[in-house]
């Protein structure tokens, strides 16, 4: 009898797990189908939706217009140099914080590890002043910098660089090699796999902040893409026709769906490894 | 030494100096152009009397309220439903993360595009079944429950994925003891899983507290904060003193409150997670 009803529940779990992945995805299909539709359609009637005819249009104006491109090449500069300064930072202090020895080296460590406590709220404004103070706003390094602070990556890179045995270090020692050599050629590369998790966290983190670039970026050309897409929004529905403005959203979702498919396995691996530190 | 030094500039730089101008900040009349004059805790006593404040404290905890329990309780049955290697399973756990790479922008004008009355997907099913359109976003009924909803959606994977990982760390042979004891299902459930994962739930819910608690893109997008200041969560009303009235002070001393209802949560955090490596 067991089995019976074990497989009964099983199949009630299928059923029921199924149709709400279909409701997570229902949103999503309406905004792509109504994408491929000429916005002047749209404009008497958004069930036309459901019938032809089709068309690309809206994602030729895109490509052929000037902004959407501007935005998404901003996002990828700001993202791709977040992350590269995160590791290469995160690397060097995890570096320093699990294998040299100087004077109050714990007690800084402590310091940075209280520093995962602080909400943007609470450093956003004094941030905002600086960058005014020093003219700086509308510029890559603004959209940037701010970001390279984040603790979360010491931690992380210290944790991996304590968890590599010393032996590794002295044997190259005893071979007379520097310590920065020792540092850059033997022991950064075991640490790849902590750098692919912090290398795609970050990314995806530059690539979807809102409130920095939205109060930094106020130059229409310095927009990110993800603070681009909520500009467009301010008059919506009359703009430039809901067509187009879904098929910028389709154009900005669509990377980054990309590469979570790709990457699925690292990318949820660093984002459980970042919530549970 | 040399090695930890470009770090800890930027450190002090970007997270030290703008906290402690923000602390300074917010005992002073600041406006755009600066510090004005000091004012001691002028700022913090108009706060607490100020209603539309108290309504953002209230909205905030009233949103917490709303998805907190729902995203931890979910993505708890979801990681139990999908603990299996099947292609069936896999496939579920990627749609059910999927959403949560977006950035709040794109997942706003999405759910705009789903629950405007006019012309929006839950209006044309409305008016295919013969109802009237409820305008979701404007109704004071309503807002924060679409909201709710709109962030469920789009953050249901991140619980279901930590509770997957430590699912996965509970021994196999515990079940299998159990299965020789003919235990029920929902006996093993209370009896070994739960309490297996209780660090876990205990984590998650924490989590999901701290960052709910930021609630900012969803109602600055989609209601601004309205209406009648329905969907006006605190980091809202930090951004508008800030940003659109320019009140530097106020809005600092609105963001130290926060900050110390975070730091509070997070107090809890570190100690689950401090117990976690003690064992």
């Amino acid at each position: 009898m067991p089995a019976i009803s074990s497989r009964r529940f099983f199949y009630v779990q299928v059923v029921v797990v199924t149709l709400a992945a279909g409701l997570m995805l229902v949103p999503l299909l309406w905004v792509l189908i109504l994408s491929l539709k000429d916005s002047a359609a749209l404009m008497s009637d958004t069930a036309s939706a459901f019938s032809p005819p089709y068309t690309l249009e809206n994602y030729a104006n895109i490509i052929g217009g000037q902004q959407v491109s501007t935005w998404l090449l901003n996002s990828t500069i700001v993202s791709l140099a977040m992350t590269a300064g995160v590791l290469l930072l995160s690397s060097l202090a995890g570096y320093g914080f699990s294998r040299l020895e100087f004077p109050g080296r714990d007690a800084l460590f402590v310091i940075v590890l209280l520093g995962l406590a602080i909400p943007e709220q609470a450093v956003i404004i004094g941030r905002h002043q600086l960058f005014s103070a020093i003219s700086m706003h509308n510029s890559y390094t603004a959209l940037v910098v701010p970001g390279l602070s984040m603790p979360f990556g010491v931690f992380l890179m210290t944790q991996y660089f304590r968890a590599i045995p010393l032996e590794i270090d002295e044997a190259a020692r005893l071979d007379g090699a520097s310590r920065f050599r020792i540092f850059w050629r033997i022991l950064l590369p075991l640490t790849i796999p902590a750098q692919a998790t912090l290398g795609i966290f970050t990314f995806f983190q530059a690539w979807n902040d809102y409130w920095w670039p939205l109060v930094s970026a106020t130059n229409h050309d310095m927009l990110t893409l993800t603070v681009g897409i909520a500009s467009t929004q301010v008059n919506f529905a009359q703009a430039e026709g809901l067509g187009f403005l879904m098929a910028q959203a389709v154009f900005a979702g669509a990377p980054m769906l990309l590469i979570y498919v790709i990457f699925q396995k690292y990318i949820v691996r660093a984002v459980a490894g970042a919530a549970g530190k | 030494m040399l090695f930890v030094m470009p770090y800890l500039c930027l450190f002090i730089l970007m997270l030290i100096v703008p906290l402690a101008m923000g602390i300074r900040l917010s005992f002073t009349r600041g406006d755009l152009f600066g510090i004005k004059e000091f004012v001691g805790l002028e700022n913090y006593a108009r706060l607490l009397a100020d209603p539309v404040f108290l309504r953002t404290v209230w909205n905030t905890v009233y949103f917490v309220i709303l998805t907190v329990p729902s995203l931890t309780i979910a993505g708890l049955l979801l990681a139990l439903a999908l603990n299996r290697e099947t292609r069936w399973a896999a496939i579920m756990r990627g749609i059910f993360f999927a959403s949560f790479v977006l950035s709040v922008t794109v997942v706003t004008l999405i759910w705009r595009l789903v629950l405007i009355p006019n012309g929006g997907l839950a209006g044309v099913i409305a008016k295919a079944f013969g109802a009237e359109p409820i305008s979701f976003l404007g109704d004071q009924n309503w807002a924060m429950l679409s909201i709710a909803m709109t962030t469920i959606w789009w953050g249901i994977g991140l619980p279901m994925v930590l509770f997957l990982a430590a699912l996965q760390q509970v021994p196999r042979d515990l079940y299998e003891a159990a299965a020789l004891d003919n235990a029920s299902r929902s006996r093993m459930l209370f009896a070994i899983t739960l309490p297996a994962i209780s660090r876990t739930i205990a984590l998650v819910l924490v989590i999901e507290i701290i960052l709910q608690f930021q609630l900012f893109g969803q109602p600055q997008l989609m209601t601004s904060g309205g209406p009648n200041n329905s969907t006006r969560p605190i980091v809202l009303f930090i951004y508008e003193s800030g940003w659109s009235q320019w009140q530097l002070g106020y809005a600092s001393a609105a963001a130290q409150i926060l900050f110390a209802l975070i730091a509070m949560v997070a107090m809890v955090q570190y100690r689950i997670s401090s117990r976690k490596e003690s064992r």
